[in-house]
């Protein structure tokens, strides 16, 4: 049951991203930074911990999961230690992915060239 | 007095230059399109053996100036001018080929529009009598305008309907003030015209006012009438660029028959092959011309021709900035 | 008694606003031109496949995320080892020359998950690394990612703030 609506739940969001490139001339790094901030917003209001719940991967693993990541951790943090924490768990939880994604993206780059 | 301009921006030759080589070279792309056979060389991968696009580019422009020097058998010492352009900021593979071809270099940058400018510009200088040979090359490399123009190669973009393929390849032509062949009989110059198209996946609606206001002039200049062209070419319109510049000419009151086409549209089997709305870059008019067009009248199937090379000049950085895109449409006559 | 060059003026005036005015009117009559034109996107097509494409990956993710949960962390801890390997995946297709294609169909689909996320930096990494290690890759590697995670950052920690301080 988790899987379908991981399934349905995710194949939403990026159907709603591609109708968003479709009807206006937006560039997909726009809709990305739409989607992240729109995450972050909820996530920060405690509107995508629930949803999150509902829909396990479907909600994690767009990138609206990715700023509701940030603002969980920020908010995470400040409960705990104080305003400082806001800047302190910024990348609580989206630190490890990041630093995975520039290791290996120039391991990458070391080892491929472009193709196509 | 200038007894060789008629009517607002049109030029005729008095003495035509005549086409004595050409040199076309393609990537696979283009090499698996309908018009595979008229290209002199058709590569098996973009790379060219190089390390970067913009080297592969550079390769490609210099092979197909060497190919149009041995078809023409004129040495390269008896050339008095190389002029040629690309996509590339400060046009380095135009000037970097020159380093290699060591001809005095003209270096021209008319975007698309680059290989009808530079033929125009050979033949004044020509029919001037300021030379006997003149080498006109361009190119472009779908990889090298990509990383330029839009995104790195492997993002994961989807192009949109409208947006159209940058060739990959390099035509080149030699032009001489004398002997047989067809000939560059009349040249009409571009303005730039923008008519607020602010889309950069959309150039073909950009460029194709720009090559209606050229087309409507040429023909006002000339009094030639349409039909008297077994073939008109745009440059790089796309299918929508090209139902634009149909319409445009349309309301001008002059009817385009089956005689019109599209060097973007030749070039690709837009059906089959996924180049969005059809090709584009100085290469596309430049090898669909040199080789397609030239080759159709070796074959005696074309007598004259009019080319409007297009081209969209923007920046990415006017882009950037908000900016609408500017086009400009260059017009050349071949007889033969 | 205003000097000839100002009545000059004043006559010439007229003109360009004229032509200002003329040059608006084009734009408008083009604009609808092109509109009208304009091949519509197959919008059901392209919403599909963006849908099954991202629903699909997604549906990868759910694997990843039950089989840490099922190594004993709890649903919180296992976010971000589930995004550690859906990111991985995203660099090797990359690297591979698959993702790009993989858009090329499902669009959206294919660039809203993390992994296009992780696309993005892989593909710039890759592409720039003729311009240098330092100045091309080092410095590129976030040409799209970068304005990702800066307004993430800013409207994730604004958000946090708002949420702080109203329950304070």
């Amino acid at each position: 049951m988790a899987y379908l609506i991981a399934f349905l739940i995710g194949g939403t969001i990026c159907g709603l991203g591609q109708l968003i490139l479709d009807l206006t001339t937006l560039s997909p790094g726009h809709v990305l930074v739409m989607f992240t901030v729109l995450g972050a917003l909820a996530g920060g209001f405690g509107i995508y911990q629930p949803f999150l719940k509902f829909a396990g991967a479907g909600a994690l693993v767009p990138v609206t999961g990715f700023g509701a990541s940030i603002a969980k951790g920020s908010l995470l943090e400040a409960q705990r230690i104080g305003f400082i924490g806001l800047f302190t768990g910024a990348f609580e939880f989206t630190g490890q992915g990041l630093a995975v994604a520039v290791f290996f993206s120039a391991i990458a780059a070391i080892f491929f060239n472009p193709r196509s | 007095m200038a007894s060789k301009k008629i009517g607002k921006a049109t030029i005729k030759f008095t003495n035509p230059p005549v086409i004595a080589g050409t040199g076309t070279i393609v990537g696979p792309m283009e090499g698996r399109g309908p018009l595979a056979d008229d290209f002199d060389v058709a590569l098996p991968d973009m790379t060219c053996g190089e390390k970067t696009a913009e080297r592969s580019e550079r390769k490609l422009l210099e092979q197909a100036a060497q190919i149009a020097l041995e078809r023409s058998s004129v040495d390269k010492s008896m050339v008095d001018y190389y002029i040629a352009g690309d996509l590339l900021n400060q046009i380095i593979s135009a000037s970097f080929s020159a380093r290699q071809l060591a001809i005095p270099f003209l270096g021209v940058y008319g975007a698309c529009s680059t290989c009808a400018m530079g033929t125009a510009l050979g033949g004044m200088i020509l029919d001037g009598g300021f030379a006997n040979y003149v080498l006109v090359a361009c190119s472009s490399h779908y990889q090298a305008a990509e990383r330029q123009f839009r995104y790195p190669i492997e993002l994961n973009i989807k192009h949109k309907t409208t947006s159209q393929y940058t060739v990959t390849g390099a035509g080149a032509l030699v032009l001489a003030s004398s002997g047989e062949g067809p000939r560059v009989t009349w040249a009409t110059t571009g303005k730039v015209i923008d008519l607020g198209v602010k889309d950069q996946c959309n150039l073909g609606a950009a460029m194709a006012p720009a090559a209606a206001d050229t087309f409507l002039r040429h023909v006002a200049d000339t009094g030639h009438a349409p039909d008297t062209y077994d073939l008109i070419l745009t440059g790089d319109l796309g299918s929508l660029g090209s139902e634009l510049f149909k319409a445009l000419v349309k309301d001008a009151g002059c009817n385009l028959q089956g005689n019109y086409n599209d060097c973007g549209l030749m070039i690709f089997d837009t059906k089959t092959q996924r180049v969005g709305a059809g090709g584009s870059g100085c290469a596309c008019s430049a090898v669909v011309t040199f080789g397609h067009v030239l080759k159709q009248m070796e074959r005696g199937k074309l007598k004259k021709v009019l080319l409007i090379a297009t081209g969209a000049l923007l920046s990415p950085l006017s882009f950037q900035q908000g900016e609408s895109i500017p086009g400009v449409g260059h017009a050349i006559v071949i007889e033969r | 008694m205003p000097s000839q060059k100002a009545r000059q003026q004043i006559t010439k005036m007229p003109e360009t606003i004229q032509a200002a005015q003329e040059q608006k009117r084009r734009q408008k009559v083009y604009e609808q031109l092109v509109a009208e034109k304009k091949p519509k996107p197959p919008y059901v097509r392209n919403f599909l496949a963006a849908f099954v494409t991202g629903g699909t990956i997604c549906l990868l993710g759910q694997g990843v995320l039950s089989f840490f949960v099922r190594r004993g962390m709890d649903n919180v801890a296992a976010t971000a080892p589930t995004l550690t390997v859906m990111i991985l995946l995203g660099i090797v297709l990359t690297a591979f020359g698959v993702y790009d294609e993989l858009a090329e169909f499902a669009g959206a689909g294919a660039a809203v998950p993390i992994t296009g996320f992780a696309n993005t930096i892989a593909a710039s990494a890759i592409d720039f690394k003729h311009e240098g290690w330092v100045l091309g890759m080092g410095a590129k590697m976030f040409i799209i990612a970068g304005p990702v995670i800066v307004y993430g950052v800013l409207s994730g920690v604004f958000a946090a703030f708002v949420k702080l301080i109203t329950k304070l």
